[in-house]
């Protein structure tokens, strides 16, 4: 009855330049709960537009909301808000106060899709948010220091998120979530930022899945998270000095599968994970395919393959507590004479030289080096210096269809 | 002593073994392109291959041929020619034979498939690899008479230049592992033509990225226009010092 009542009594408020009213703040201030305002195509610089109730703001024809570089662009403030379709450019600047195109405070259920956020210091900014959607947005940025630039997506101290559908490219984080929980980021597309393409810090039961995360600064990083799934996303041309496909650190009963990672420095960091499946994943043309500290324990590594990497696997001690079985490595050159596609001898992927490096890092100079080559063929036939029980007992002889 | 360069040229192009070298390069630089997928790997994989069969077979190549010769020289001590000018005849007359025979094996499917500021790099240094080893042979000829031990020698700088010093690298590396050692590697490796060209070739691709903090060191000499001059005019030293004790001891030698 209630609801009846509700749908009833809403109108519709158009804003433009054909209509009486020409602002978007007025048509907001006029408004009652419920209420929907469509904003004709046009360019609106009206500072900081503030939505306080809950409305739904429908533009037409994607109308441009310009901070000029000084104010927060939109600030939503209440629950249930719906903004789409529009443009949203030229954040203001400011590390105090973290001005974004679109800032959600202690919204639910607010949902911003098909949106186009250009040049903005944060892109969409959430906290305290819960059950929020954000969904279907262009978020880029032009940013060259990391000081200079916020994230494309960040959320804070948040649950229940869903971000899905999104292409963001040139912030400092691409997504970024720190204490957000129960949460899901699906299909989005993380390219080109300065520091990492999704970057987690103390956010538990998240998953994500299928994102495309390419050519970032320093690739992708989940630190001090419980149970974050990380399912078929794409980690590929995390090139550089200090990049990783993905870097986890502190993470513990997480799930890594059939995720690709291709032309990456270090596809796969672990410093202190512990029970992580890692699974059905593909290596390709990495420096490093996993570079496993000793800090790591009780993690599997299966049926994973592993392709034209410079590198399999690194580690810093000799301590191994981690178990590998049933991957397939392109290096192994044992043998399977009952024919099950199971190798009979164990395949042990640590180089020798990679020991070496981690151990001594100007040993690098020797990279390539024939005498290099040689000292890897001899260690690979009997393990000296490399932690013996580093080693898949049962390697595949094909690799995997992934 | 043009003419004595000429028949020098000649007569090593004549031989089956230069031709044989010339092809063995040319099948090792087309398959490395075909297998790879993308240039930069291949331009990696030669760099092995080049890196271990150039300088051996420049050096045993020349060491050997100086010995053939050995009466061709005497003949020609008796004519009216200064000392100096023939073997300066000797040695040009090899370097321009073994690095023809490397530009036509290795330069033209480098031209071919990795067309670009490093395939060139990596020619003007399989270039400078080949002077630096014949320069070495000519050396290694005059120090001792006896052909055997003069081959031997030749054997002995090869493994030590491929192998062994990289050995000797790896135990300063870790013997000194607690100073900060980088910027003395850099002097170290220059030491070693071979590795030399190694660490120049490789800061030129992607692949330093891999050698991180000791790479980004590297780099900062190395991939400077003044570190490549450097090391550059490091490889020619190579390439003449060698050759400059030879003359100046065959200049004195009683033959």
């Amino acid at each position: 009855m209630f609801v009846a009542c509700d749908l009833a009594i809403a109108s519709t408020i158009h804003v433009g330049g054909k209509y009486p009213i020409r602002k978007i703040q007025e048509a907001i201030s006029m408004a009652k709960p419920n209420d929907s305002i469509l904003v004709e195509k046009g360019v609106y610089k009206e500072g900081n537009l503030l939505i306080d109730k809950k409305v739904y703001m429908i533009g037409i024809g994607k109308p441009i909301l310009d901070g000029q570089k000084k104010y927060e662009v939109v600030s939503i403030k209440a629950d249930s808000v719906v903004f789409d379709g529009f443009t949203v450019e030229h954040s203001g600047i400011a590390t105090l106060d973290d001005p974004g195109g679109i800032k959600v405070y202690n919204g639910r259920g607010v949902i911003v899709q098909n949106n186009t956020l250009e040049d903005n210091f944060f892109g969409i900014y959430i906290q305290y948010g819960k059950n929020c959607i954000v969904r279907n947005n262009h978020v880029r940025a032009y940013g060259v220091e990391e000081q200079q630039i916020g994230n494309g997506i960040h959320c804070w101290k948040s649950d229940s998120m869903q971000i899905i559908g999104n292409t963001i490219s040139g912030h400092r984080d691409g997504i970024y979530f720190e204490f957000v929980t129960n949460s899901v980021i699906w299909r989005n597309i993380s390219t080109k930022n300065i520091r990492y393409g999704l970057h987690f810090m103390f956010s538990n039961n998240d998953s994500y899945i299928t994102n495309v995360l390419k050519n970032n600064g320093a690739g992708v990083a989940v630190m001090f998270s419980k149970k974050v799934s990380m399912l078929n996303n794409f980690f590929e041309d995390n090139w550089g000095d200090a990049a990783y496909g993905i870097l986890l650190k502190e993470i513990s009963d997480g799930y890594i599968i059939g995720n690709h990672f291709s032309r990456n420095t270090a596809a796969l960091y672990l410093e202190g994970a512990s029970r992580l499946v890692v699974q059905k994943n593909t290596f390709e043309g990495n420096g490093w395919a996993m570079k496993v500290q000793a800090s790591c324990m009780d993690n599997t590594f299966e049926d994973n393959n592993f392709i034209h990497n410079t590198f399999d696997a690194s580690t810093n001690g000799s301590l191994v507590l981690n178990t590998f079985n049933h991957n397939y490595w392109d290096k192994y050159e044992g043998y399977d004479l009952n024919k099950d596609g199971i190798g009979d001898i164990p395949f042990h992927p640590l180089s020798l030289f990679s020991v070496l490096v981690e151990k001594n890092p100007p040993t690098m100079l020797l990279f390539r080096s024939f005498m290099v080559t040689l000292l890897d063929k001899s260690e690979r036939m009997l393990p000296s210096l490399t932690p013996d029980n580093f080693k898949d007992p049962q390697p595949r002889m094909h690799p995997l269809k992934l | 002593m043009f003419k004595i360069t000429k028949i020098v040229l000649l007569d090593i192009l004549k031989s089956k073994f230069v031709l044989f070298y010339t092809l063995l390069l040319f099948v090792m630089s087309w398959s490395v392109f075909n297998l790879e997928d993308n240039y930069a790997k291949g331009i990696l994989s030669l760099l092995n291959l080049i890196l271990l069969t150039i300088p051996l077979v420049s050096i045993m190549f020349s060491t050997s041929y100086l010995y053939n010769s050995s009466e061709f020289v005497e003949l020609l001590l008796g004519q009216p020619l200064k000392r100096s000018r023939i073997w300066i005849s000797f040695y040009a007359g090899l370097s321009l034979a073994l690095t023809l025979a490397f530009l036509v094996g290795t330069g033209i499917p480098v031209l071919i498939y990795a067309f670009s500021t490093v395939g060139i790099m990596m020619i003007v240094i399989g270039v400078l690899i080949t002077i630096v080893f014949i320069s070495l042979a000519m050396l290694c000829s005059i120090l001792t008479r006896d052909k055997a031990k003069g081959i031997g020698l030749s054997i002995v700088l090869w493994l030590f230049f491929a192998l062994l010093f990289d050995g000797i690298v790896l135990f300063l590396l870790f013997q000194l592992s607690d100073y900060p050692i980088e910027k003395m590697m850099i002097g170290v490796s220059a030491l070693n033509p071979i590795d030399l060209s190694r660490i120049l070739i490789l800061l030129h691709l992607d692949q330093s990225a891999l050698m991180g903090y000791s790479g980004a060191i590297f780099k900062d000499f190395f991939g400077t226009t003044s570190g490549m001059i450097v090391s550059l005019s490091a490889l020619c030293a190579w390439a003449i010092a060698p050759f400059l004790i030879s003359l100046k001891r065959f200049n004195k030698k009683d033959l």
